[in-house]
């Protein structure tokens, strides 16, 4: 334990913008202390991160890291990126999202990034609620579940994004929970070292609002949820179907390889100019 | 290709988009949308030959939000759309102005207000450029005539816009965009190009939003060692965001300045026979073509009528119609709306002398024996 605040604070802007806005208990935090140790681990120089983000909870990470760092507009961040990244294809690209940023005002721009595959590596953080507005339901919102503008019960069905990402063709996907922290850690390593669209689905919690509305307790019992809801991929096969109903899925769920935009545009650089 | 001093027939659009490669844009995010739709097909083909890149977003917002994100990046970057794609970026072209991201934003106007007429003349965006997008703000936006001016205003309005941080809006309409002129090309070597400010302090004094004598800070890349934050929330001068009411009114305040401080800078009106005239016609783009015209026909009949044409339509140019209102019986003002710069005409003039409007928007243009007929009655 002694190792790991040390570097953390190598990546974080102490003398900045603490404390945070996040709640005492919140998951937030747990995805950054990961993507921070990945990045050690990788070697990744703070020059060349450049990480980006929308509006919410989860986009405010950016501000406390010692990174290039642009927190943008609402369910934008994805197209922000999509501009930093084709301009400068050597910078690594960080997208950080939350399930309504990316899914609800950015879902467009969210399908578009799965199926253009530029080299981004997106971190979206799903605690199935607009944390910085209060507490209302989101595309996340499982069925019947309560928000402060689902008083009588969400009645719209849930998004599963990992197949969304699928369907729309990112070609890696992965999930994991803040529950699962060495896992998680080692996913967004995965995550960073595709050379693609990258989609790395982090189920989270938010218990001052989600799980007060929903009695589903504090951290502590909702990061216990997680533990016995998450079924390692690796482990599926071997767990009879009636006893997945209800869980989800975690590790990476999808690989696949498929030209990457920049460097194929690259090529079209490359004909234009006769030296293709 | 343009060999110097070349002369070629050539559409507005596509002097747009060589204005932008002369000026040094290497970016362009775009939606397909008529009447601007050439600009985005040139530039697919023309940006990589120059080692620059085209990217085709999946709307506006998006693509609004590409051309921020490369700029960002250090690469000088631009969009082209029409009022419905203009109306969908406002959300981001506030980012830009927030975040001090220079770029820029060609709106070939059709008529409106929604679709509208998607194929057909208009000057209703004008507005549009000037309060667009919510909050307190300073716009720029210059409005070419010609084809010639299309590719020179380009160029200018992404120096202006490298020059001052901020967003930049050229305000073409369809029939420009669509005419073909034979155009003479300035010299490339003698094309002014102006690069953003960069900072000559180390990482550790660097502040993206320094608040300086000129209200402009110096801005550094993503990737150059100059690791900072950038925020659409009113943010202090390292880019962190305060609720401070200090910092907060030095913000706005510097966005303000920077604009209104250079006026002489921004601001560019060509005027036509004003020496003697007590009438004046001020019209902008498309119909100044038409006014200049009703001008000469006037002349022709001994009136003293001259032409007022704005090639900066925002910031207003307030302090020139201040000083020529007061030569003026009447000033007619023309253009393809209901009435949006007369209005700021009459904010000028202050009743000074007698204002009028001569207005179309049936999606035709205005002809010069409209205007002569409307100046002959007026008078």
């Amino acid at each position: 334990m002694e190792r790991m605040p040390k570097v953390t604070h190598h990546y974080l802007r102490t003398k900045k913008e603490f404390p945070n806005v996040w709640c005492a208990g919140c998951g937030i935090g747990i995805v950054l202390g990961a993507i921070i140790r990945a990045i050690d681990k990788l070697k990744l120089s703070r020059d060349e991160v450049v990480m980006i983000s929308g509006i919410g909870c989860s986009s405010r990470m950016p501000v406390y890291v010692d990174f290039n760092t642009l927190h943008t507009t609402h369910g934008r961040p994805l197209a922000f990126g999509t501009g930093v990244k084709l301009a400068k294809p050597s910078l690594k690209v960080i997208i950080i999202t939350g399930d309504g940023d990316a899914l609800a005002i950015g879902g467009n721009h969210f399908i578009h990034a799965c199926r253009r595959n530029i080299d981004l590596t997106t971190i979206l953080i799903n605690n199935q609620t607009y944390g910085m507005t209060g507490g209302q339901f989101a595309p996340t919102t499982p069925f019947m579940k309560m928000g402060t503008t689902a008083p009588y019960g969400n009645r719209e069905r849930a998004f599963d994004i990992a197949k969304l990402s699928i369907a729309a063709g990112a070609p890696f996907v992965a999930r994991g929970t803040v529950y699962h922290v060495v896992q998680l850690e080692k996913l967004v390593e995965q995550a960073l070292l595709k050379n693609g669209f990258s989609l790395l689905e982090v189920i989270s919690h938010c218990h001052t609002l989600y799980g007060r509305l929903n009695k589903e307790g504090g951290p502590v019992e909702m990061m216990k949820w997680q533990k016995q809801h998450a079924i390692p991929i690796s482990a599926a096969g071997k767990v009879p179907p009636e006893k997945l109903r209800g869980k989800f899925l975690t590790g990476v769920l999808w690989d696949i390889e498929f030209p990457e935009y920049c460097e194929e545009y690259d090529k079209v650089i490359a004909e234009a100019q006769g030296n293709a | 290709m343009m060999a110097d001093q070349e002369v070629r027939l050539m559409q507005g659009n596509t002097a747009c988009a060589e204005g932008a490669i002369a000026a040094g844009a290497r970016f362009f995010g775009g939606y397909p949308i008529t009447p601007s739709t050439e600009i985005a097909e040139y530039l697919a083909r023309r940006l990589p030959k120059v080692g620059g890149k085209f990217i085709q977003m999946e709307d506006e917002i998006a693509s609004m939000a590409a051309i921020i994100g490369a700029s960002v990046a250090g690469v000088k970057s631009m969009t082209a759309t029409s009022g419905p794609g203009f109306s969908l970026m406002q959300e981001n072209i506030g980012y830009a102005y927030m975040a001090e991201v220079p770029c820029v934003i060609v709106d070939v106007q059709r008529g409106g207000p929604s679709t509208g007429l998607p194929t057909k003349v208009s000057q209703s965006d004008t507005m549009q450029a000037r309060w667009g997008t919510h909050g307190d703000y300073q716009a720029i936006a210059l409005g070419p005539s010609s084809v010639r001016e299309c590719f020179d205003l380009t160029v200018r309005a992404f120096n202006l816009s490298e020059k001052y941080r901020t967003p930049v809006v050229v305000l073409m309409d369809e029939v420009l965009a669509h005419m073909r002129e034979k155009v003479t090309f300035p010299d490339p070597s003698e094309i002014r190009v102006i690069n953003r400010m960069k900072p000559t302090v180390p990482p550790e004094w660097y502040e993206h939003f320094e608040i300086n004598p000129h209200f402009v800070s110096p801005m550094a890349s993503f990737g150059e060692g100059y690791r900072y934050n950038v925020t659409g929330l009113t943010h202090n001068p390292s880019g962190f965001p305060t609720s401070r009411p200090v910092a907060i009114k030095a913000k706005l305040d510097k966005l303000k300045n920077k604009i209104t401080n250079n006026i002489s800078d921004i601001v560019e009106v060509r005027e036509e026979l004003m020496e003697d005239a007590n009438v004046a016609v001020f019209a902008y783009g498309i119909v100044a073509r038409a006014a200049r015209q009703a001008v000469r026909m006037a002349r022709d009949k001994r009136m003293k009528v001259g032409l007022i044409q704005p090639l900066t339509i925002w910031p207003f140019p307030d302090v020139y119609m201040e000083r020529i209102l007061e030569q003026l019986d009447l000033v007619l003002v023309a253009e393809l709306n209901q009435g949006q710069l007369v209005g700021e005409v009459n904010r000028v003039n202050q009743g000074r002398t007698r204002v009028r409007g001569l207005n179309r928007y049936d999606s035709e243009l205005i002809t010069p024996e409209q205007i002569f007929r409307k100046v002959r009655e007026e008078k």
